[in-house]
């Protein structure tokens, strides 16, 4: 007699939940000795849902699915020299952001999801975050194979975790997830399997990859999507995670709001530099920053908060700024790394005018008012062989470590200023979103290890500043930095295609 | 509570004193309404050095290449000093004016608008 | 009523998910952007797999779905028959 095929649920109650046992002799509170500080209250972890119920067998086997499929278009890749059918030699410089930025955030998250899948003492849980800890030391190995193939041709991917660690721009990225994984369990859920999962990562991984496939970059399309693909569980046990804890006790809204808060501002922070990628570092257009935003962050993160408000849950703090700023940020960003292209590891450009005119369609608003200006500037200054690079060092936001590049959004040529004093030490801050966030946890954040005082106090080597970028950040000064135009990336380029 | 943490009463190191700084201070100036420069400046500066010497040879290293910088007429410029209006003594040290660690001092020039009058 | 997504790979499967997709949920809107394929439907959406298997002309596993998806928008629910996605209001 064939034996009868279990049904998902039965199948996944088998595999997982019935693994667990009982604190017969131990002491429950020792084996998982985060659950408490943060103030969540757990009645009950059973009443804990999935709404995937992937057991371990069928994970290995779509994950080996999605691997197998993922490699046979790297392997393509490479025989075919495909990097060769990229729009255009600049887009490879948003790849560069992506291997030192985003890549190593992967890595976090996987040592972060594995960390807090040992402390929830519930099994569902544990579960769901070891294996979204294994998605994402999967995404890690599949960018770095993916990019190795560009590091043969391109300049700037040779030292992206060395640079991870010590480059100014890349101390957001970097800064941003360990705040997250210095946080309890539960806050590491909302800070990065809710917010950043369900609203955030959907800005990188979907429209601007599919702008990846339009500029002829099928391995990074590929493994973005490939990516996003376990993202799409990712998401979902984000969701998971704050129902559960909104249903748990009535508590717990509070909290988790302030955690929303936070981190709904902390990421749009960290976006800046997607917005920009998007809007300046992508040759062929798919669609603007602005209208990403609207798809992605308003209407889908609108519906979200719709559905949460049933549990006292409101839209993030700051919405209303953070709204008016999809008109500004991408373009305050790449004038800041414009600006900084001696100091970058990637290769900055002033847009071409039919670039420029499409700045001009998107933001009908505030690019022709506030930002081309700024490029006529520039080109001003480039014709007269005088290329603009800024000298000097910037202020930095203590809470997000960005440049003080933000603006009043009613007033947006004058810089937003804020500041607090705690223990008799000033601290600045690029927005009150930022503000805040230092305000409630000081004693973290006196930490910020902010790139510029870290020069000024000597912990970087130079003083002087090539001396920095080649030897603290390991950057090949004269290579990986500096314009496009005349970069051994574009010499090369123009090598290959033949052209003078 | 200053921070939620599983260790009780948890401090946290200031990495920014002051006395890490090798005898300066970090002061930062920014130019209120002229977004060429797209975050304002940060300088390691001696608190005894004179005010003079920080607008009349460390701020033009950064900000003289701005088309208006030659053009401002400093008896116009106003100043605030931490948010607050102030009026610097050109022989006096910052320190001795009340310009600390971390002090932000930004400087407005209402006739001069930025490149092409747009702030830049 | 707010919207839910779902966003497919643009290739030979995906292409027999929408149609089962569009079949099932005639009120969805299908939009081609390079390399992937969105729909979104106000409320709710479900992908049946004995209409998906029709398209096909084979078995298929809901959870093969998670071999082609990109990404998703609204609340979860899935068992051996349907993967749905919901928002309460
Ligand atoms: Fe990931
Ligand atoms: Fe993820
Ligand atoms: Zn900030």
């Amino acid at each position: 007699m064939a034996a009868k095929k279990l049904n998902i649920k039965d199948k996944y109650r088998l595999l997982t939940r019935d693994l667990d046992w009982e604190y017969s002799y131990a002491d429950r509170k020792e084996a998982f000795p985060y659950e408490d500080f943060e103030g969540i209250k757990i009645t009950d972890w059973s009443k804990w849902e999935d709404p995937f119920r992937l057991t371990m067998d069928t994970y290995w086997k779509y994950q080996a699915e999605k691997e197998k499929k993922l490699y046979a278009i790297f392997d393509a890749f490479a025989q075919n020299n495909a990097h060769m059918n990229v729009s255009d030699p600049r887009y490879v410089n948003a790849i560069k952001i992506f291997l030192t930025g985003v890549s190593p955030l992967e890595y976090q998250a996987y040592q972060g999801f594995a960390h807090t899948g040992r402390q929830f003492g519930g099994v569902g849980a544990r579960v769901a975050c070891q294996m979204q800890s294994l998605d994402e030391l999967r995404h890690v190995q599949t960018q770095i194979h993916a990019m190795s193939h560009f590091n043969k041709f391109f300049d700037g991917f040779q030292e992206y975790s060395h640079m991870h660690d010590r480059v100014w721009y890349l101390s957001v990225p970097k800064s941003f997830f360990n705040d997250a994984r210095t946080a309890g369990p539960f806050e590491f859920m909302i800070a990065i399997g809710f917010s950043f999962e369900y609203v955030l990562t959907n800005l990188l991984f979907v429209p601007f990859m599919s702008g990846a496939a339009h500029n002829g970059d099928m391995a990074t399309v590929t493994f973005g999507f490939s990516a996003q693909s376990d993202e799409a569980r990712h998401m979902t046990l984000g969701l998971e995670v704050i129902k559960f804890l909104l249903e748990q006790h009535e508590d717990n809204v509070e909290i988790v709001q302030k955690w929303i808060d936070k981190w709904f501002w902390r990421g749009s922070r960290l976006l800046t530099i997607v917005a920009m990628m998007m809007d300046y570092m992508l040759p062929n257009k798919v669609m603007s920053w602005k209208e990403a935003w609207e798809v992605y962050f308003e209407e889908a993160g609108g519906a979200l908060f719709k559905d949460l408000a049933r549990y006292g849950i409101r839209m993030p703090k700051y919405s209303e700024i953070i709204e008016k700023e999809k008109e500004h940020i991408s373009h305050q960003a790449w004038w800041t790394f414009y600006t900084h292209g001696h100091a970058a590891g990637f290769h900055t450009w002033i847009p071409t005018d039919e670039e420029l005119d499409w700045l001009s369609e998107k933001y009908p608003e505030t690019f022709d008012k506030y930002y081309r200006p700024r490029w006529e500037l520039a080109k001003e200054m480039e014709a007269k062989g005088e290329r603009f690079y800024t000298k000097g060092l910037p202020q930095l936001c203590t809470t997000c470590q960005i440049p003080m590049l933000f603006t009043e959004m009613d007033d947006p040529t004058q810089t937003s200023y804020r500041d607090t004093t705690y223990n008799g030490e000033r601290y600045h801050f690029c927005s009150d979103g930022c503000k805040d966030i230092f305000e409630d946890e000081p004693e973290k954040f006196v930490q910020s290890w902010l790139p510029v005082h870290q020069i000024f106090q000597g912990n970087c080597g130079g003083p002087d500043v090539g001396d920095i970028l080649s030897d603290f950040y390991h950057m090949n000064v004269g290579t990986d930095n500096m314009d496009m135009k005349g970069s051994p990336d574009e010499l090369r380029w123009k090598q290959w295609k033949g052209v003078a | 509570m200053a921070v939620k943490a599983i260790t009780p009463d948890y401090k946290g190191e200031v990495l920014d004193k002051v006395e890490n700084f090798g005898g300066n201070q970090v002061v930062y100036v920014g130019w209120d309404h002229h977004l060429m420069f797209c975050a304002p400046f940060a300088f390691p500066l001696p608190p005894e050095m004179p005010f003079e010497a920080l607008r009349t040879q460390v701020m033009p290293e950064t900000f003289s290449l701005h088309p208006e910088f030659a053009e401002i007429d400093w008896d116009q410029v106003s100043w605030k000093l931490d948010g607050e209006d102030f009026v610097p003594q050109a022989d006096v040290a910052l320190k001795d004016q009340g310009i600390g660690h971390k002090s932000v001092l930004r400087f407005n020039t209402p006739d001069l608008k930025g490149y092409q009058g747009a702030g830049v | 009523m707010s919207k839910v997504y779902i966003a497919l790979q643009d290739n030979d499967e995906s292409r027999y998910i929408v149609e089962a997709i569009e079949e099932d949920n005639p009120e969805v809107t299908v939009i081609h952007m390079p390399a992937m394929i969105r729909i979104e439907n106000e409320g709710r959406l479900t992908v049946n797999r004995e209409t998906v298997e029709e398209k096909m002309g084979r078995d298929w596993d809901v959870q093969e779905l998670h071999v082609n998806l990109i990404t998703l928008g609204g609340n979860v629910e899935e068992d051996d028959d349907s993967l749905s996605l919901h928002w309460n209001e």
